[in-house]
């Protein structure tokens, strides 16, 4: 089983830097313009979701590497995900069940 | 034994799958360490908005400045993403100058926190002022000290490339220590979002 495929070229990594500043130039820039207000944590988190995946795929070759590599990371990941959502389902939860809101 | 005394490829470190045994091992490490950072953003949510006295987040938290130190560790991954490239294909020269501007840009980014800390205590928020401040100082700091320890690895590796002890042959440690980078990269990628651009 091969470890990897060939990575990808400087070009490659300068895009994807470029793209990388102009998603953050977005985030800074929603943030600021008060019509964005009502989408903004989903804007957000996506833009970020964005920038996480571009980075993890191509600066840490995971997109060129062996999927065995992919499973040691995604495994932990979404179950670090999970526990971040439901800690706050069953925090925010309680708190409703608490308060009756 | 060194790993330098390695070449790529040449069935050291490897596993019975065919992958570097080291680079498994740290993909490894880098999931658990998801995990911690999973519990502390965690933990900085539940609390999030629940201090009972100041400062507060938007009263504080300084976008301009933190998004130029955002800027700062992306441009420090790419120029990691530089280093290990110019180490695979043998060319050393550069690959000390990515390796250095990737280790003096950790800095320009430790400095800037170190900055940002100051200034928050002097502001009044301290580690036990309020949730607030003892979410922000736990989970930015347990950060900081990983990307402080990313410094310390990507200088020794700058010596090291100095003395002639780096090259194509050991290129495998560069990825790693690239993987490390990276992975904090990300994890300040999700802190800017989750705790400076959403309050």
């Amino acid at each position: 089983m091969a470890e990897h495929q060939a990575h990808a070229t400087t070009g490659t990594y300068l895009r994807i830097a470029a793209i990388l500043v102009m998603i953050t130039l977005i985030e800074v820039g929603v943030f600021y313009v008060p019509a964005f207000q009502a989408v903004l944590v989903p804007l957000l988190l996506v833009l970020s979701a964005v920038k996480f995946t571009l980075v993890v795929m191509f600066y840490m070759h995971l997109k060129f590497d062996n999927r065995f590599f992919a499973f040691l990371f995604g495994g932990p990941l979404l179950l670090g995900l999970a526990v971040v959502v439901s800690l706050l389902f069953i925090f925010y939860g309680a708190v409703r069940l608490r308060t009756g809101t | 034994m060194t790993h330098g005394s390695h070449a790529p490829g040449a069935g050291a470190h490897r596993t019975s799958m065919g992958l570097d045994s080291r680079k498994m091992a740290f993909w490894a490490f880098i999931g658990s360490e998801c995990l911690l950072f999973g519990s502390l953003i965690s933990t900085y949510l539940i609390y999030k908005g629940r201090s009972l006295t100041g400062p507060y987040p938007h009263e504080i938290l300084n976008i301009p400045f933190t998004s130029f130190s955002t800027f700062d560790l992306l441009m420090s991954s790419l120029a990691m993403v530089l280093a290990l490239a110019a180490v695979q294909r043998g060319d050393m020269k550069q690959g000390k100058l990515w390796l250095l501007i990737t280790a003096l840009l950790g800095l320009v980014f430790l400095g800037g926190q170190f900055w940002e800390f100051s200034h928050f205590v002097h502001e009044g928020l301290g580690l036990t002022t309020n949730l607030f401040g003892s979410t922000f100082y736990v989970l930015t700091g347990t950060h900081g000290a990983h990307v402080t320890v990313g410094v310390i690895w990507l200088l020794t590796l700058w010596v090291q490339a100095l003395r002639g002890k780096l090259g194509p042959a050991n290129a495998m440690t560069v990825e790693i220590t690239g993987l490390y980078w990276h992975f904090v990269d990300v994890v300040w990628i999700v802190i800017f979002t989750v705790v400076y651009l959403i309050q």
